[in-house]
């Protein structure tokens, strides 16, 4: 129905679910970060079970984290989820450049989260907290690092997005649909680095 | 050509069917060489090491590369048909789904041939499965990571694939409370698979950075925990035992009411007890960890929610006999391997329910009552399911039909072989002969039984020699299978041509009950009434760029295993590239006019 209206030259009121197989793209991708959820649970398990195995000599949890900086970080992401947000509002209302513009600042965001992450981690390095140094640092690089990877991959995805859109095709239903699950996509890491936030730093200061 | 671009789920469905059929011969070799190891005391015809590489292979082979391919073969080839869909909601995922899941098979069996395969037993046990146990076999277990790995992509996407497919593309009237069974358990499994598999995705690749850039997560010096990957793999591990067994549970439901001509009995009760055993299969992993000493707090609830499990089941076992009591039953081959299953997975359950007692598993653990309880449940539930489903279904997918009398000599063979095999092992594991050890002593009482086992092996051989024969024969046939071979076809794959053409339905059916095509043939009709007028269908066009992007996640494993990270990098950026490619092109498809609509479309 709305599909048809498109063919009027309307712009469908959810133009992600205009068609079927955006449909099917929505559904899926929804299926797919309840994998990413039990993969990060997992990961999140395997680090709350090695979380005090620091080993004699090497830096605490304690001594390690800065709070300031970690909490800059996540003020950048939750923003960075709020642009999304404006993007795929934009989206809906057909706003081609408005969306663009919002797209963009959500993976300058998201690149400035990057950054800081990076700085955070070479200086642990020097700190004597390496990846191989204990069960606790192995777990804590890979916990935050696959969360930061999934961050590097949202930023990729959603640049190779705006390429698209801006210089190729348009916004279409098609489109509309990509636009839609990206931002699912960088809500779902968002919100999966609250819980590192608690669980890895906060836990990590307090206890 | 057309076979490698393909992205046609009937297509696939065969891709799946091959080469899932090819590692379980592989698996089964396997089998065979163990039997052979064992059919005597002190026997010398396998080393200790190649025993244990065997072993691991056998059970990794036949659960990964062998029984999931195949039962993804029956999804792919039937799901569709039984919901009245033209297609999977993402057939270019699904071809990504089969050409992982062979890139990663073909790398664990390469293993094989570069210096050992891996040798620390399919569930992979840390610390055996740390580099510090590795001895003169160094990349052993870094293939069946990277493999499995490779293998685990193609089993999430192929879930999500079904889990969209089932709940978006349903013929009008399709309800969920009007589903074929099969169609059930196929979304039950694939929504295990969908929270189970990136369990293990994390498991494996824990191991394989403690492995290839020494991470700590199981390496108990520093601060590692062994106990860890034990919990990780089997809440992963215990699940996948529900994403084999219950398809076949579909299976058995489809042609037991086929052959009975009656409806299923208790087809809500059914669709209830398959969701129950879908969420208890995730509360129950620790039993496999009695002996780990997790004390005996854990050990009672894990025991009590296990033995919960036998309710659903039971309510299963007794709608499938209610079924056939009073039914005018037609003992066809596909017919017979589901009669057959029934009090053959009776006893793997009871055998479970024994084992789900925390206190009596200290004395089943690690013996071969244990190997014989599961192999009742799996060889005995899952591949006697599977040989009913693809006897049933042949036609379908191929339009030709198997041979009833060489159907029947692989059915006895089989099943004879089969509890042969089996049965003894309960008593030697209760005799404490202990499992995944390559040899044992003359004069412990073991040696008679043993060498039934091992006659027995040989017989399940010839089962399947007889079904391969039987293939063969079948497909120097023409193609000549009615639309409804079986004459008492009950549901929406039957109302279609044998094989099903490539869009699958002309014109999407009306669905007005449970059993569709049953209720149209009671009412005297011989077609189901159409939910939409004659006109152009639209296909996805085919892409040679799944099997691109899987050679190169191929190539990119071994780069990694061997520390070349330049020729891993290369991998990861061809599979990349085949993904940015892929978002580049459009793919419009094409349009299937009505008056082409004659061509039949499977031709293997």
């Amino acid at each position: 129905m709305s599909a048809h209206s498109h063919a009027d030259g309307q712009w469908p009121h959810e133009p992600e679910k205009a068609t079927l197989e955006g449909r099917n793209k929505v559904l899926g991708f929804w299926l797919f970060l309840g994998a990413e959820t039990v993969l990060f649970g997992t990961l999140f398990s395997a680090f709350l079970a090695l979380r005090h195995q620091v080993g004699e000599g090497n830096p605490t949890p304690n001594e390690l984290f800065e709070l300031p900086m970690v909490a800059a970080a996540t003020v950048i992401l939750l923003v960075s989820s709020l642009t999304s947000v404006f993007a795929v509002q934009a989206m809906h209302l057909n706003k081609v450049k408005p969306m663009l513009i919002w797209l963009l600042v959500t993976i300058v965001l998201g690149l400035g989260f990057l950054g800081l992450e990076i700085y955070e981690f070479t200086n642990y390095v020097k700190e004597g907290h390496k990846f191989t140094t204990s069960a606790f640092s192995s777990s804590f690089y890979t916990l935050v690092g696959f969360h930061g990877a999934h961050v590097a991959f949202g930023v990729l995805w959603i640049g190779l997005l705006i390429m698209q859109i801006a210089f190729k095709k348009g916004l279409t239903v098609t489109t509309a649909s990509k636009v839609y699950v990206a931002g699912i996509y960088w809500h779902f890491i968002d919100v999966v680095w609250v819980f590192i936030f608690t669980v890895v730093y906060l836990m990590g200061k307090v206890g | 050509m057309d076979w490698l671009t393909t992205v046609d789920h009937k297509k696939i469905g065969i891709l799946y069917l091959i080469s899932g059929g090819f590692f379980f011969l592989v698996g089964g070799l396997e089998a065979i060489m163990i039997r052979i190891q064992l059919w005597q005391p002190e026997n010398h015809f396998v080393s200790a090491d190649t025993y244990n590489e065997l072993l691991t292979m056998h059970g990794t082979t036949m659960i990964f590369l062998a029984a999931m391919p195949m039962i993804f073969a029956l999804m792919n080839a039937i799901v569709p048909l039984q919901i009245g869909a033209r297609d999977v909601a993402f057939p270019f995922v699904n071809a990504i789904g089969f050409w992982t899941f062979f890139a990663g098979g073909v790398l664990l069996n390469v293993s094989w041939f570069t210096g050992g395969a891996p040798d620390a037993g399919w569930t992979s046990y840390v610390p055996l499965a740390t580099d510090a146990f590795n001895g003169g076999n160094v990349h052993g277990v870094d293939y069946y990571v990277v493999g499995l790995q490779i293998a685990g992509i193609g089993t999430l996407v192929g879930g999500i694939n079904f889990l969209a497919t089932i709940i978006n593309m349903r013929a009008p009237g399709m309800s969920f409370m009007r589903l074929p069974l099969f169609t059930w358990t196929a979304f039950i499994t694939s929504a295990l698979i969908l929270f189970a598999f990136p369990a293990l995705t994390v498991g494996l690749v824990a191991l394989m950075f403690d492995r290839l850039f020494h991470a700590n997560f199981f390496e108990v010096s520093n601060g590692g925990n062994a106990v860890l990957w034990e919990h990780i793999f089997w809440i992963f591990g215990h699940p996948e035992v529900y994403i084999l067994i219950l398809p076949a549970f579909g299976v058995i439901s489809e042609v037991v009411s086929t052959f009975s001509r009656k409806r299923l009995f208790g087809y809500s009760s059914m669709v209830f007890a398959t969701v129950l055993i879908g969420f208890l299969a995730f509360m129950v992993w620790a039993h496999h960890m009695f002996t780990t000493g997790l004390g005996p707090v854990a050990n009672s609830l894990f025991s009590i929610a296990t033995m919960l499990i036998a309710v659903p089941t039971g309510i299963k076992i007794f709608n499938w006999l209610f079924t056939l009591w009073g039914g005018s039953i037609r003992f066809t081959t596909a017919n017979l391997f589901a009669v057959g299953f029934i009090p053959t997975f009776v006893m793997g359950g009871v055998t479970g329910v024994m084992l789900a007692s925390a206190p009596a598993d200290y004395q089943y653990h690690d013996t071969y009552f244990v190997v014989a309880h599961f192999h009742y449940v799996i060889v005995g539930g899952l591949i006697l399911g599977l040989f009913s489903g693809l006897h049933y279904w042949w036609p379908k997918m191929f339009g030709r039909m198997l041979n009833e009398t060489l159907g029947k000599l692989t059915f006895w063979f089989f099943f004879l072989g089969f509890h042969l095999t089996f049965f003894v092992q309960h008593f030697l594991g209760l005799m404490g002969m202990p499992r995944r050890v390559w040899t044992y002593l003359d004069g412990l009482g073991f040696d008679d039984l043993n060498m039934i086992s091992t006659v027995g092996a040989f017989l399940m051989g010839l089962g399947t020699i007889f079904f391969l024969i039987n293939i063969v024969t079948s497909a120097a046939k023409p193609r000549d299978a009615a639309d409804d071979p079986w004459e008492d076809g009950r549901t929406l794959e039957w109302t279609i041509p044998s094989p099903a053409p490539e869009y699958n339905f002309a014109q999407t059916p009306l669905v007005r009950g449970y059993d569709a095509y049953w209720k149209e043939k009671m009412e005297g009709k011989n077609a189901m009434t159409p939910a939409e007028p004659l006109g152009p269908i639209h296909m996805p066009s085919p892409s040679i760029l799944p099997l691109i992007l899987s050679i190169g996640l191929f190539i990119g494993g071994l780069g990694f295993m061997y520390h070349h990270t330049i020729v891993g990098i290369i991998g990861l950026l061809i599979t990349f590239g085949c993904l940015f490619t892929r978002s580049l092109i459009d793919d419009h498809g094409f349009h299937i006019e009505p008056d082409e609509l004659h061509d039949k479309g499977v031709k293997a």
